[in-house]
């Protein structure tokens, strides 16, 4: 295989996404699965639905209502321009905001039972031995999660780097911009350049895999401990 | 009084109450004693802030933790809670989980510190191991000293000793006694078995249905006839505080010293002088209304007068009679008995004792 024919951009491009959408993830689903793993409230089916609905849509109809939502005339699109010159869609800020909705269920879940195995316990032990709840959260509910953190970085990295749908609705297909490598193998296909599509095809298969080799190893060699 | 822990709650939860209202010392050791679903632990998660009882008041020598309106958080109050499991962190070495709490106290605030408590429950060879490589009983050292290293102003343990077998309580229950002999933090103990805490226990609150039966000093609520209902006949008795009077190595007894009067046991390996604390079952006491006429094989009768008779349950056949010998003692004796005897309060009489138990560190329960 000739390396040489492949465009380093949109790998480049891919990994930015997913790295950039994984931290914002992390900050954005450790609050929301902390809540549903605390919370009694009624409303917790309604945010456990809403999260968990990328699962089942379409990425299309999500990749849609995007579109029409961070467009220059949209709710979310019309104040942004406003304020920053340039609207949401077609943009690389606009993908890292579908990429995150997109992938926000394969990162809450794991954190959500991971925090739910804690239970109570550890949180209040903490607090009686003087800990603030923030203070305990990092210092405690944090190491006892690594699990649930490690398979929710991953799953939300590897799911980000294979959305297709969304993306090519939000961000269409601009080279340097929006253009991942997902899409990227749909151009080859369609110019009928196996060869690149190939190589490109193969290369997120091999990762992926490694990757959940290693999700899967890491997990075995840190038991969850109960004392 | 000034060290005074005063608790009122009142939780109406359905099929659960809680109607508290206590005065207890802020010192020393109280047990808070009483069956199953008697709402021990909930009064115990009150103390400690980890439940809001929905009305209720808490004052620990001079500063509320609650009231209408106020509600000082779990972290703020400085209070050692141990449970019956210990509770330590998996993720941190013995070390670090002694040290959690010692590094959110401030450091003016710091009575104690590591290497003392280390030294107390000899913990020194433990310190860089994980908790998962831990015996019980260690993990449970760990847990209470843990916090303790928070300096609390009160130590409150639910059940710490109840998921370890008989020879690693009696290993515990020391590190307990000298928590309060050597730091002097008021302990908190909620325990469903009493000969556990026996030779620990200063004041005693006995709890059923979520209603305080009694509660004060060992010795007067351990004689009360009431307890009965709350402890059952296994653990009805009193105890007394006694004195290493002198040994009689002829007949292998030592003579206690109790209020004036002579109990003879089994020769005990402690000095003269020293205090022993002795438990006496109700039913291993009888009553006569005249010294013994004839020869009797039982070595101790003390002179005592009855102060109050029990309730009489037409349907039993026994009843409990409370006596005052200087301190109080409890007798079981047969309805039928007490129409013989006819016992009145104020009238003397000899309690034969058939049985004393002597409670000693290192008994196994």
């Amino acid at each position: 295989m000739d390396f040489s024919l492949i465009d380093a951009e949109p790998i480049l491009l891919t990994l930015q996404l997913a790295g950039v959408t994984v931290v914002i993830l992390l900050a954005l689903g450790t609050p929301i699965a902390w809540w549903l793993a605390q919370t009694r409230s009624r409303s917790r089916v309604v945010v456990e639905a809403v999260v968990a609905l990328p699962l089942v849509l379409p990425p299309t109809v999500l990749g849609f209502y995007l579109l029409i939502l961070f467009g220059p005339h949209g709710w979310v699109g019309g104040p942004v321009q406003a304020l920053t010159g340039s609207a949401l869609s077609f943009s690389f800020a606009g993908l890292v905001v579908a990429s995150t909705l997109y992938s926000l269920p394969f990162v809450v879940q794991p954190l959500h039972s991971a925090f739910e195995s804690i239970g109570k316990v550890p949180m209040e032990t903490a607090q009686s031995l003087g800990a603030s709840r923030l203070d305990a959260f990092f210092s405690v509910i944090t190491p006892l999660a690594r699990r649930g953190y490690l398979t929710a970085v991953v799953l939300g990295f590897a799911h980000t780097l294979g959305e297709f749908g969304v993306v090519l609705m939000v961000g269409g297909n601009i080279p340097g911009k929006t253009k991942v490598i997902s899409i990227e193998i749909y151009d080859r296909v369609e110019v009928l350049e196996y060869a690149q599509a190939h190589i490109l095809s193969a290369g997120l298969l091999i990762f992926s895999f490694l990757v959940l080799v290693m999700v899967y190893s890491i997990n075995r060699r840190l038991p969850v401990q109960v004392t | 009084m000034k060290n005074l822990l005063t608790a009122k709650f009142k939780i109406d939860y359905a099929g659960f109450n809680l109607d508290v209202d206590l005065n207890l010392p802020a010192k020393g050791v109280t047990v808070v004693f009483g069956p199953s679903g008697s709402g021990k632990t909930t009064l115990l998660r009150c103390l400690s802030g980890l439940e809001r009882a929905p009305s209720g008041y808490l004052k620990l020598v001079g500063q509320v933790w609650q009231d209408e309106g106020i509600f000082l958080p779990i972290q703020e109050r400085k209070v050692g809670l141990v449970f019956q499991e210990s509770r330590l962190f998996p993720h941190l070495n013995i070390q670090e989980n002694l040290l959690y709490g010692y590094q959110r106290t401030l450091p003016a605030e710091r009575n104690l510190h590591l290497d003392e408590v280390v030294q107390v429950l000899d913990l020194d060879a433990l310190l860089k191991r994980t908790p998962e490589k831990l015996s019980g009983g260690e993990r449970q050292r760990v847990s209470i000293g843990r916090a303790l290293l928070t300096s609390p102003k009160l130590l409150l343990m639910d059940e710490p000793l109840a998921s370890l077998d008989m020879q690693l309580k009696a290993e515990i229950i020391p590190f307990i006694k000298r928590i309060e002999d050597e730091f002097k933090t008021p302990i908190i103990y909620v325990t469903h078995s009493m000969n556990e805490v026996l030779q620990l226990v200063d004041t005693m609150v006995i709890l059923k249905s979520g209603k305080v039966v009694n509660f004060g000093p060992v010795e007067k609520v351990f004689s009360d006839v009431r307890l009965r209902e709350a402890v059952g006949d296994e653990q009805l008795g009193a105890v007394l505080e006694t004195s290493v009077a002198e040994h009689d190595e002829e007949f292998g007894l030592t003579r206690l010293d109790f209020m004036g009067q002579a109990l003879n046991v089994p020769r005990q390996n402690i000095p003269v002088g020293q205090s022993l604390r002795v438990h006496i079952h109700s039913k291993d006491v009888s009553l006569s209304t005249a010294p013994p006429a004839g020869a009797t094989s039982v070595l101790n009768i003390l002179k005592a007068k009855v102060e109050k008779v029990g309730i009489l349950d037409p349907k039993g056949y026994s009843v409990d009679i409370e006596l005052d010998a200087g301190r109080p003692i409890l007798a079981t004796i047969t309805r039928k008995s007490l129409a013989n005897l006819n016992l009145k309060p104020g009238q003397p009489v000899f309690a034969h004792i058939k049985a004393i138990k002597m409670v000693h560190e290192s008994d196994n329960f």
